[in-house]
């Protein structure tokens, strides 16, 4: 996994709540048994329409958006479908970051496993993130996942609270299952009391 | 101290815990489906590394399979993921319930219906509706591919204690009132996030009457109320029904087992993080009208309007998800026509649900320019069902009779609703295009799924029984 600390970029406001994996990525991506390619597919239905064609109304088709890393959206966002397909296609899209008030816990938890770096803020927080991404030309923050800080680009600084465990897992680009082999010793006594 | 069920089964699995870092927690059943285990196994391959204990996984095709024609899957792409699950299963020792075989069905029906799903395990699938087996006093749960492959290599997960709630339903359902109409209420009443890092415990008289099948219905859409898992704490019901299936202990050996599974249930005076209440007497049939699970109502009543809610961010979801609808403000649920009606999916297409809506359907036909489909949950669900002689039912009424798998609850394979037609659905998730691009989801019963069938829109099912009954 990629380690990841600073990200500076553009945002990206997709203003929705409750924004689910199926819209991020819709089933019939899913067949694949690769792990990679799935940017294209992001957001499939709401990019394009029935022929293809991009949709002039959706925010990620507004070339100011093109170089972003940072995605803002309203609460619960990921809900739905455990579809891991979701935040690959997100990363492969370029994205690194996702800012909402709220995660659902699955996408959440999927996050941290792909070096992607999932930010709660405040309601009233995130309504003015989208809010300074929507007005004309864009908002750029540079996001530090270190100091647990974001920086705008008018000197505003959003402060962030992250997990201890999974900061260090993604600041490190850790592998998840070379450190739970540590702890091999554990897991054998646990299955031999339990006879699992 | 009084304990809850969810603390009593999560201490029994931790395998290391410390200050700081989410518990290490043991994992008793890991079940796989087609869809998000490749590329789990391509991991573990590229690693070198093998399956730590292959005996404790289980593997079905599901999500892909065609539900006619068998087993021709015109599909390349699709053909290829099923092709490489049989690989995989073959290569690291996973027993696997294939398409054609007699176990073969919906990961979540075959689990519970071969008594794999126990009281007190701790058991993960890649699909968020591993909620289902938290009917038996499991903690189940939904899990990415990664942790898949984790589970694979190491038998355990690394797992952050989630918070406890209780939901209670007290009273008594009343006549036509269903468990998936309890579960809509729920999500309808609190909301689609109200489980967000939670593990639910579903309790009151309401639950308790149930029968284990209504419990899987009710705990498999705990998922759509954003819970980690939902369960029920075991009793005489649970026992009943797992007494004598295949892969439970058998004779004495079940006795015991059962009494330890009993123990689990939630001491008297333990508490919650959070307890919420709901009266079943309030509880009517539930039509969804929009696009998440909680945008849903009783049959009854009108599709709401945005003078009913107050936030700005709530009346913009509601008209952005009456036009994807195509639906009006404070139109009647029972004005609403419907064009396709898909009994199926892990949350109903139990031999219960199929007895329930051939009840309905019994001496009637489905309604001109309706196309609907019967998907029974597993392989032994069919079978049963035709010995029953509901097939027979269902198709002189005028339903598709098919194989088993989760068909058009996601529309993978064939089973697709088009673009801007409707469906009345017994599955779990009115997403857009949830059913196939531009397709109309509305989430019910199977008694209302039936009703709608016959009269081509949304109906109160229990006018329509009364009707029989008169």
């Amino acid at each position: 996994m990629k380690p990841i600390n600073i990200v500076e970029s553009v945002i990206t406001p997709l203003d929705r709540k409750n924004v689910d994996t199926d819209q991020i990525i819709s089933k019939e991506f899913l067949k694949r048994i690769e792990r990679t390619g799935f940017g294209q597919y992001l957001f499939y239905h709401w990019r394009f329409d029935e022929n293809g064609n991009k949709r002039d109304d959706f925010v990620m088709n507004d070339p100011r958006f093109d170089d972003s890393r940072i995605l803002v959206a309203h609460d619960n966002f990921g809900c739905g479908s455990s579809r891991e397909h979701a935040p690959w296609s997100i990363q492969d899209y370029g994205f690194d970051v996702v800012i909402a008030p709220s995660f659902a816990d699955i996408f959440h938890n999927n996050c941290f496993k792909n070096g992607i770096l999932p930010i709660e803020l405040p309601v009233e927080q995130v309504e003015e993130l989208l809010e300074k991404g929507l007005a004309d030309g864009t908002y750029s923050v540079k996001v530090d996942l270190e100091n647990e800080q974001i920086t705008g680009e008018d000197g505003v600084v959003y402060s962030f609270d992250i997990d201890p465990y999974n900061k260090k897992m993604l600041l490190n680009g850790w592998d998840e299952i070379s450190i739970t082999f540590q702890y091999e010793d554990y897991i054998q006594a646990y299955e031999e009391k339990n006879q699992a | 101290m009084p304990k809850t069920i969810i603390e009593k089964v999560w201490d029994n699995h931790v395998v290391y815990e410390e200050e700081g870092k989410p518990d290490l927690l043991y994992i008793d059943l890991h079940l796989l489906h087609e869809v998000t285990s490749p590329q789990a196994f391509e991991g573990v391959r590229l690693a070198g590394r093998k399956l730590r204990r292959p005996d404790l996984h289980y593997a079905t095709m599901d999500h892909n399979v065609p539900t006619k024609n068998l087993p021709t899957i015109q599909d390349p792409i699709a053909r290829k993921q099923i092709e490489t699950l049989q690989a995989n299963c073959e290569e690291f020792g996973v027993e696997l319930a294939d398409m054609g075989h007699k176990n073969q069905g919906i990961v979540h029906i075959i689990g519970p219906e071969l008594g794999l799903t126990q009281p007190g395990k701790t058991i993960v699938c890649g699909d968020s509706h591993t909620s289902t087996h938290g009917a038996f006093g499991a903690i189940a749960f939904g899990i990415g591919t990664s942790e898949v492959e984790h589970v694979m290599s190491t038998q355990t997960l690394w797992q952050a204690r989630p918070k406890t709630m209780e939901i209670r339903v007290e009273g008594e359902l009343g006549y036509g009132v269903e468990a998936k109409d309890i579960i809509l209420a729920i999500i309808a009443k609190f909301g689609i996030d109200v489980g967000t890092g939670h593990i639910i415990e579903f309790t009151g008289d309401a639950i308790r009457n149930l029968t284990m099948e209504e419990r899987m219905t009710v705990c498999n859409m705990s998922i759509e109320a954003g819970a980690k898992a939902g369960l029920i704490s075991p009793d005489e019901t649970t026992i009943n029904y797992l007494r004598g299936r295949e892969r439970v202990p058998q004779g004495e050996a079940f006795e015991e087992a059962a009494k330890q599974w009993l123990a689990l249930a939630t001491d008297e005076g333990a508490t919650y993080d959070t307890t919420l209440t709901i009266h079943a007497d309030e509880i009517e049939p539930i039509v969804t009208w929009g696009t998440n699970p909680s945008m849903g109502a009783g049959i009854s009543s009108n599709v709401p309007k945005a003078s009913d809610y107050t936030s700005t961010s709530d009346q913009e979801a509601l008209k952005k998800a009456l036009a994807y609808m195509d639906l009006e403000e404070g139109q009647p649920l029972t004005s609403i026509d419907i064009q396709h009606v898909f009994i199926g999916s892990c949350t109903n297409a139990r031999i219960s649900d199929l007895r329930t809506a051939a009840k309905v359907v019994e001496g009637r036909k489905v309604a001109d320019g309706v196309r609907a489909l019967i998907v029974p949950g597993s392989q032994q669900v069919k079978q049963q069902a035709e010995e029953e002689g509901l097939d027979k039912i269902f198709t002189d009424a005028g339903f598709e009779w098919r194989e088993s798998g989760c068909s058009m609850c996601l529309a993978m394979n064939d089973d697709v609703v088009p673009a801007g037609e409707r469906c009345a659905s017994t599955s779990n998730r009115n997403f857009e295009g949830r059913q196939g691009a531009g397709s109309r989801t509305h989430l019910v019963s199977p008694a209302m799924a039936a009703a709608a069938a016959v009269a081509g829109h949304f109906v109160d099912v229990r006018d329509m029984m009364k009707e029989v009954q008169a």
